[in-house]
């Protein structure tokens, strides 16, 4: 049997007149693996602040453990981990203090607390920088220190706001093979990204948000599946010549698309696609053949650009 | 004085135009109440006791305190002007860095801040002169060469600590400066009683610093016994320790600027 | 918290401020110097009145008695340190940890609340404020200006002083925009430093006098004054009474709205 740890119901979030969460359900069960996706502004960290019990609900209902979260804050944050979108780091205190000075908050024993912090400095690779002040580490550093601090006290659920903003190549897979890890010791994950990737590699199912309203949901596969073909050609003209050419595609492949700095043309067979092209007399600079990905699905859900 | 040193300081009153109210407010109100509290409270315990009409030179407490205060009033917002505002310019708003970059030179920084302070010493030495005008014992000709006095003072502390504020990285030892220099001057400055009464070390220390200097020459003004060559004598200390901060302050702010 | 407990006066419903204090313990173990600087500036204002103003001044009059300047201003200087020190650690301290550096951000995602939050603050003031008013009790012995054991209970009277103002001090933080309304702070106190019959008695005002029991300080000066002389009258539990009144105001105000300030 399963056991929903998020229960959402036509939940909104308003700033004075401003809806940022406008009715939105969700259900996210223990073990999963969750992720909102969305264009600047969607309402992502506007959700995760309420599922993190630091935004009261403005109306509708929401249920984190089942508790509410209006008259049981405490309980239900002690359970969860959070890693806001800018890092909240104390950047009057060392690496090390900041992760056991956060422990004590969740009432660990001072030695149990250093036991942990200790632990936690191996696995964000900041052993060598425990005693160095905050302020001084790096943008990915004191990232890395963030997403530490919030396994502080062993949660059940982690909500990660953009977790891998900022980081390097190599610590976003380091972080990517954790974050796996500890889905496999059963934490449940709630995450945000901006990164199509990420979300096709952690996220069991997501959402994507637009506005403040959930526009599609399902398995990153599903919606491939759902929105998009299984192969994308991308063509390449040479430089300004993108607008006048992409009228020639029209007809090849399913559905095409003008991007600023190329066309693409959605079709399950890429190879057949890239020939119709060329028989039509077109010389693109460059063409390539890919699978269809998140980011397709992406593009075209929330308007052909990211917005902002 | 170079022209761009004036440009610095108009650019020093536009930011200002957005703070002047509560500024203004703690420059004026502060001296006055200090005055009201010290001057006419505790005046009227002191001249009520006999013994005190002697070491007072005949003036009563509050025509004795009212000077310190015009003066004592100047230090503080020379001092304070030069301090957060100065390294904000180098290191938080880096407004300093934007100017460096146009034809303005490190000179025409550190004066165009220099003239500003001295005309916002000067602006509210004048508003406190007034007060002190309006009630007749404190009443004097004596407070209008007060006032150039008073930002002879305030430029006598703002520039050395600019120097200081300049070459520092951390906003720790302003507070420091604040406890350790311009609290202790403020009490043990000869504004509230004469040095006399302080034992002869601690009097050394108060005479080293411009304070005292201006401050007994404002009194000298308003009580109307200073004398000409008294007062030139000791004005040039005060002038002295501007001087010597604001060459200072230039030397320290061209190496950090360009190079 | 939001809904829990309402009924209740707010800061009861605090479970674990000694977290906050603990945190800051920890950060100001780099910055002790700060601490030690902040018990010179009461201590210079006491060595200027004596040096300076004891002989223009003379004697004073206390409950009757003839007393030097000095040991009239000593009690005073040491309440209104207890006040500056609570207004400083509850304002600009508060401000930047609240804007700035966001360290509340942090501790309210975990079990801490805003009262937690806003107790700890306020205890740590106060935690602060008796380091300074113990030493500053062993000046005035040293000096020879304590006149009586009562001097001891100088102390909780300070820890009263220090709740009211850090009270009313963090209550204002929360309503600043930013940090040019500290100037605010500075004018706000100093007429309370200079008219709470600190510098000179409540009597010198005349048929004005009613006016300085406006201020929270004069009831403050007036208790560490009479644990000073050792002479206690009925007048002193009107005194506590409307420091207890003003802090427990104060600090409703201020749990309730760094509520609305952080949980957005
Ligand atoms: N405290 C607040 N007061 C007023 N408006 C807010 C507040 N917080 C967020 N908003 C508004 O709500 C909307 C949604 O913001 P939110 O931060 O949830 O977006 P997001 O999906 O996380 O975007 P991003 O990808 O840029 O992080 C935005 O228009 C934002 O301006
Ligand atoms: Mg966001």
């Amino acid at each position: 049997m399963t056991e929903s740890l998020i229960v959402a119901r036509q939940l909104v979030k308003r700033f004075g007149e401003f809806t940022a969460v406008d009715g939105i359900d969700v259900e996210v069960q223990r073990g999963e693996a969750f992720g909102f996706l969305g264009p600047n502004g969607a309402g992502k960290s506007s959700t995760m602040r309420m599922i993190g019990c630091v935004s009261p609900v403005t109306s509708g209902s929401l249920r984190l453990f089942g508790l509410d979260p209006a008259t049981h804050g405490a309980q239900i944050r002690r359970r969860l981990g959070v890693v806001p979108q800018l890092d909240t780091l104390d950047t009057e205190l060392t690496v090390q203090e900041n992760l056991w000075l956060y422990g004590r908050y969740f009432d660990l024993s001072r030695s149990e607390a250093k036991r942990r912090a200790k632990e936690l400095l191996e696995f964000a690779q900041l052993a060598d920088r425990a005693d160095s002040i905050v302020d001084h580490l790096s943008g990915g550093m004191k990232r890395r220190l963030s997403i530490a601090r919030s396994l502080i006290n062993e949660p059940e659920m982690l909500l990660l706001d953009e977790p891998t903003t900022g980081l390097d190549p190599q610590a976003r897979h380091v972080l990517w093979d954790r974050l796996y890890r500890l889905k496999q010791q059963g934490v449940t994950l709630v995450l945000t990204t901006h990164y199509m990737d990420e979300a096709e590699q952690l996220c069991d199912r997501l959402v994507v948000m637009d506005q403040g309203k959930i526009v599609a949901e399902g398995s990153p596969r599903e919606l491939i599946d759902r929105y998009s073909t299984r192969e994308v050609l991308e063509l390449r003209f040479t430089a300004g010549t993108n607008e006048a050419l992409a009228p020639q595609v029209q007809g090849i492949g399913e559905r095409q698309e003008l991007l600023p700095d190329r066309v693409l043309v959605y079709a399950d067979d890429g190879e057949a696609a890239l020939a119709a092209t060329h028989a039509r007399g077109l010389q693109p600079e460059s063409a390539l053949v890919r699978r269809s990905s998140l980011e397709d699905v992406f593009l075209l859900l929330t308007g052909r650009t990211l917005a902002d | 004085m170079t022209t761009g040193a004036f440009r610095v300081a108009g650019w020093h009153l536009a930011l200002y135009r957005r703070l002047w109210r509560m500024n203004l407010l703690s420059s004026f109100v502060q001296p006055l109440m200090y005055l009201l509290g010290l001057g006419v409270g505790v005046g009227a315990l002191v001249d009520r006791n006999s013994a005190s009409g002697a070491t007072l030179g005949g003036a009563s407490y509050v025509a004795f305190v009212a000077p310190g205060l015009l003066i004592t009033a100047a230090m503080a917002l020379g001092a304070i002007e030069s301090m957060w505002s100065v390294m904000g310019g180098l290191k938080w708003q880096r407004g300093y860095h934007g100017i460096a970059a146009t034809p303005l030179e490190a000179r025409d920084i550190v004066l165009g801040h220099g003239v500003w302070i001295a005309v916002r010493c000067g602006l509210s030495a004048t508003a406190v002169a007034a007060a002190l005008a309006y009630f007749p014992d404190t009443r004097s000709w004596g407070l209008l060469p007060a006032v150039p006095v008073a930002m002879l003072v305030g430029l006598s502390f703002a520039m050395p600590i600019m120097a200081f504020s300049i070459n520092t990285e951390t906003d720790g030892a302003f507070a420091a400066i604040q406890r350790f220099v311009i609290i202790p001057l403020f009490l043990f400055g000869g504004a509230f009683y004469p040095l006399s009464q302080l034992p002869v070390g601690v009097q050394w220390i108060a005479k080293a610093a411009p304070l005292w200097h201006g401050v007994i020459v404002a009194r000298g003004f308003t009580t109307h016994s200073a004398g000409a060559l008294w007062a030139v004598g000791h004005l040039a200390y005060v002038v002295a320790f501007a001087f010597a901060g604001t060459t200072l302050a230039v030397r320290n702010l061209r190496r950090k600027l360009y190079s | 918290m939001s809904g829990e407990l309402r009924i209740l006066p707010v800061a009861f419903t605090a479970r674990r401020p000694q977290r906050m204090i603990e945190r800051h313990i920890v950060a100001y173990r780099r910055q002790w110097l700060i601490i030690v600087s902040g018990f010179f500036e009461p201590l210079f204002y006491l060595l200027s009145m004596r040096a300076g103003l004891g002989n223009l001044v003379g004697k004073v009059s206390v409950a009757g008695t003839q007393v030097p300047y000095d040991a009239f201003v000593a009690p005073a200087l040491m309440a209104s340190s207890a006040m500056n020190g609570a207004i400083f650690d509850s304002t600009g301290n508060v401000l930047h940890r609240l804007k700035y550096a966001r360290i509340y951000d942090a501790a309210l995602a975990t079990p801490m609340s805003p009262t937690d939050v806003a107790m700890g603050e306020i205890g740590w003031a106060l935690l602060r404020g008796q380091l300074y008013s113990i030493s500053f009790l062993g000046v005035m012995a040293a000096l020879g200006l304590v006149q009586s054991w009562w001097v001891l209970m100088a102390l909780p009277a300070c820890a009263l002083i220090g709740l009211t103002f850090a009270g009313i001090g963090f209550a204002g933080t929360t309503y600043m925009r930013g940090w040019a309304d500290m100037d605010i702070v500075n004018t706000a106190t100093m007429p309370l430093f200079l008219f709470s019959a600190t510098f000179f008695p409540a009597a010198s005002y005349g048929s004005w006098a009613w006016v300085v029991q406006l201020s929270p300080l004069y009831h403050g000066v007036a208790l560490v004054r009479a644990a000073n002389a050792g002479v206690w009258t009925a007048s002193i539990l009107a005194h506590i009474a409307v420091l207890l009144l003003v802090s427990i105001i104060a600090l409703s105000i201020a749990a309730r709205r760094l509520d609305v300030l952080l949980r957005k």
